[in-house]
């Protein structure tokens, strides 16, 4: 079997699967350990469940800003490019389709009425360039700053390799440079894999455990009326 | 401990600006025998206890991102990255990954996270008491919305268990549990105080009413170094007309077993207050300016007993704020402009925000207000136990200047507070850098304007 081959097919299936597993080994571990009820008496009925400090803790407050703004623009920058590269560029859906239609039995056109919209892939080049570079940036940031430095564990440094390795693998695709097509396919879909592999074990799995932890304490906090 | 061992070995000391055990000449940071083994596991087993799905979610959220550095005023004043918030639960986190979340058998046995040592968590004995007053600012910054206190807080569980508290907070926390009070004001002292005060002062002070609607208390830095806090929360009340009492079974709201860690003795001091209100029937209980007094009843009070409490639970500033509101407590007019310090228990995490601030509305004062206030005010400093520690003096006084700096900003002619920890580390830091500006405490401010005369 060739690389791509194998990426394609039995890659592809056992990086599902770990991702998968793990993460719903991780999350459900989490979510069967008991929340002890807070019989304290509220000072206001948390009305917003927690959905306000999921909400306001998008944004820094502005008392916050000045020593935070690096970080969180750049994390906006790289977030935001990488997430237009994976769910806009047309082969990227095309392949969501055919796992939707493969699993669900249905397409988005059929379900919406409208078909899911690409962007033309010049867009989604530019998109993965400008992640690249945000993403390079707050590497030298942790590399330089001293607290980031200081906090910093391999899962840091292997998270930050995996998520860049599938936009840089896909822009040399795009763009037909440093081996042959196939070659470059095959790797992308390779490190789209690692990713996934990886995805569960470290901190990526924040994509989820954030609005699960920003809801605990804007719920805890809310019916205080504590500042969130 | 023995009373007298105890206070032969740390003495208390009242007459400065601050009150908490004497500095000590030779520093006993450890306590208990045990073997190293078994104060890593005792940290680790007492720092999971309690740990339930909202801390393992905040375990399990963290990115790395370090901008709670950015909140927190020790790192802001030390620039020292080992003042992270989240830095300073390092061996937790580790010790959390290996022994308990959901990959810890990964961790294991491939030996990912290394075990935790105990030189490391003295190290961290630092991190954990002397640098972080739990005021929770860096609660507010976290991106993922991790309670980075509350974590600390659960650390510091872990910490007392295996007998790692910095000398002085566990000297007065073990006094509070014995004594009934970290200061010496035992029943005894208090029922004395009061006596002299209300003989002093020519003032009805009730003490141990069988029954009463509302029962009062007091923190030990009140009834130590501020008594006319005690003066002036009697004339309040007996002008409002309530039926009110102090109890010499429930009086001391100070609960250093919270600060230092030892959950039994927490719910000991909690308990007391608990049940002499229940005993008096009380409908309220008003509980004194003191920050750490308000979590510990208001907000885990009801924990502690296990079911919801039979009573209300005010600050004494909510306790006026209502009082006001209800057209029962009117006041004189104050002329002068004056800034408040928000108390981090009371106010950022307590959310009692607006209650002083009715209260200043009602005394007609010009409220010039801090920037940032509320919520996102800096901390004075001397919170979560760190103003007993003397080894924690040098940082904590950078931290007071970046508080008066704020303070001075303002221009106001009186500054206030109703927290009696925060006044007396104000107290303290004008002291070492002789300074006139005095820090004052509302519930005094309001027992000198009552209206109408008493
Ligand atoms: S709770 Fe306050 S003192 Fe402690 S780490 Fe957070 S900001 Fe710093
Ligand atoms: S701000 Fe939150 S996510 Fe960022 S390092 Fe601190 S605790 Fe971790």
């Amino acid at each position: 079997m060739d690389l791509l081959a194998f990426a394609r097919g039995p890659g592809m299936q056992w990086a599902t699967a770990i991702f998968v597993a793990g993460v719903l080994w991780r999350l459900v571990g989490v979510a069967l350990l008991r929340r002890k009820p807070d019989l304290s008496a509220p000072r206001v009925a948390a009305k917003w469940k927690g959905l306000r400090l999921i909400v306001l803790r998008s944004w820094p407050r502005k008392e916050f800003l000045g020593g935070t703004a690096f970080t969180e623009v750049m994390g906006y920058v790289f977030h935001i490019g990488f997430l237009v590269a994976l769910f806009f560029y047309l082969p990227h859906v095309l392949f969501f389709a055919d796992v939707a239609q493969g699993l669900l039995g249905v397409t988005f056109k059929g379900v919406f009425g409208v078909a899911w919209p690409t962007l033309p892939g010049g867009i989604i080049y530019f998109a993965s360039a400008v992640s690249v570079a945000a993403l390079i940036a707050v590497l030298v940031h942790r590399l330089v700053n001293p607290v980031k430095r200081l906090i910093s564990n391999f899962d840091d440094y292997f998270s930050w390799f995996v998520t860049i390795a599938p936009i840089a693998t896909g822009m040399a695709a795009y763009s037909h440079i440093g081996a042959p097509y196939q070659t470059l396919l095959a790797l992308h879909l390779l490190s789209v894999e690692l990713l996934m592999v990886w995805f569960p074990f470290g901190k990526l799995m924040h994509a989820f455990t954030i609005f699960a932890a920003r809801g605990s304490t804007g719920m805890l906090f809310e019916r205080k009326g504590a500042t969130l | 401990m023995s009373a007298t061992a105890a206070d032969e070995k740390h003495p208390l000391e009242l007459e400065g600006a601050r009150v908490s055990v004497k500095k000590p000449e030779v520093r006993y940071d450890v306590q208990g025998e045990m073997s190293e083994a078994e104060r890593v596991a005792r940290a680790m087993q007492n720092f999971v206890k309690d740990f339930g799905r909202t801390a393992a979610i905040y375990m399990e959220s963290c990115i790395h991102c370090g901008m709670c550095a950015e909140a927190c005023h020790f790192h802001h004043v030390s620039g020292d990255p080992r003042h992270t918030p989240i830095w300073k639960l390092e061996p937790f986190k580790q010790a959390y990954k290996r022994e308990y979340g959901p990959f810890a058998w990964i961790y294991r046995t491939l030996n990912l996270k290394p075990k935790v040592t105990v030189a490391e968590l003295a190290e961290w004995q630092e991190l954990l008491y002397d640098t972080c007053t739990v005021c929770g600012r860096c609660s507010l910054i976290c991106p993922m919305g991790i309670d980075i206190a509350s974590l600390v807080s659960q650390a510091r569980h872990g910490m007392f268990q295996a007998g790692l508290v910095p000398h002085e907070l566990w000297a007065v926390a073990e006094r509070g549990a014995r004594e009934g009070s970290p200061l010496g004001a035992t029943p005894k002292v208090f029922a004395d105080r009061v006596a002299w005060l209300a003989d002093d002062h020519e003032i009805d002070i009730p003490l141990d009413k069988p029954k009463a609607d509302v029962v009062v208390t007091m923190s030990s830095i009140e009834i130590m170094k501020y008594p006319d806090s005690i003066v002036a929360t009697a004339r309040i009340l007996n002008r409002l007309g309530v039926d009110w009492t102090f109890r010499t079974d429930g009086y001391e709201a100070t609960n250093f077993g919270l600060l230092s860690g030892n959950t039994a003795w927490q719910k000991k001091m909690t308990m007391k207050l608990i049940d002499a209100a229940i005993a008096a029937g009380a409908k309220t209980v008003v509980l004194p300016e003191c920050g750490h007094a308000y979590t510990a009843l208001r907000w885990m009070g009801a924990n502690m007993l296990g079911r919801p409490l039979p009573f209300e639970v005010q600050h004494i500033a909510e306790f006026l704020a209502d009082n006001i509101r209800s057209g029962k407590l009117r006041l004189k007019k104050v002329a002068k402009s004056v800034t408040f310090h928000d108390p981090c228990q009371i106010v950022r995490r307590g959310g009692a925000v607006e209650a002083p601030r009715i209260v200043l509305e009602a005394l007609g004062v010009e409220l010039r207000e801090m920037e940032p206030a509320k919520g996102l005010n800096w901390c004075c400093g001397g919170g979560g136990g760190v103003v007993t520690i003397h080894r924690a003096d040098r940082l904590r006084y950078k931290v007071y200047q970046l508080k008066m700096e704020q303070i001075e900003k303002t221009g106001a002619e009186l500054a206030v507070t109703t927290c009696a920890n925060c006044r007396q580390t104000f107290d303290d830091g004008q002291a070492h850098f002789k300074s006139e500006r005095e820090m004052g405490s509302l519930l005094e401010l309001v027992a000198e304007n009552l209206s109408d005369g008493e």
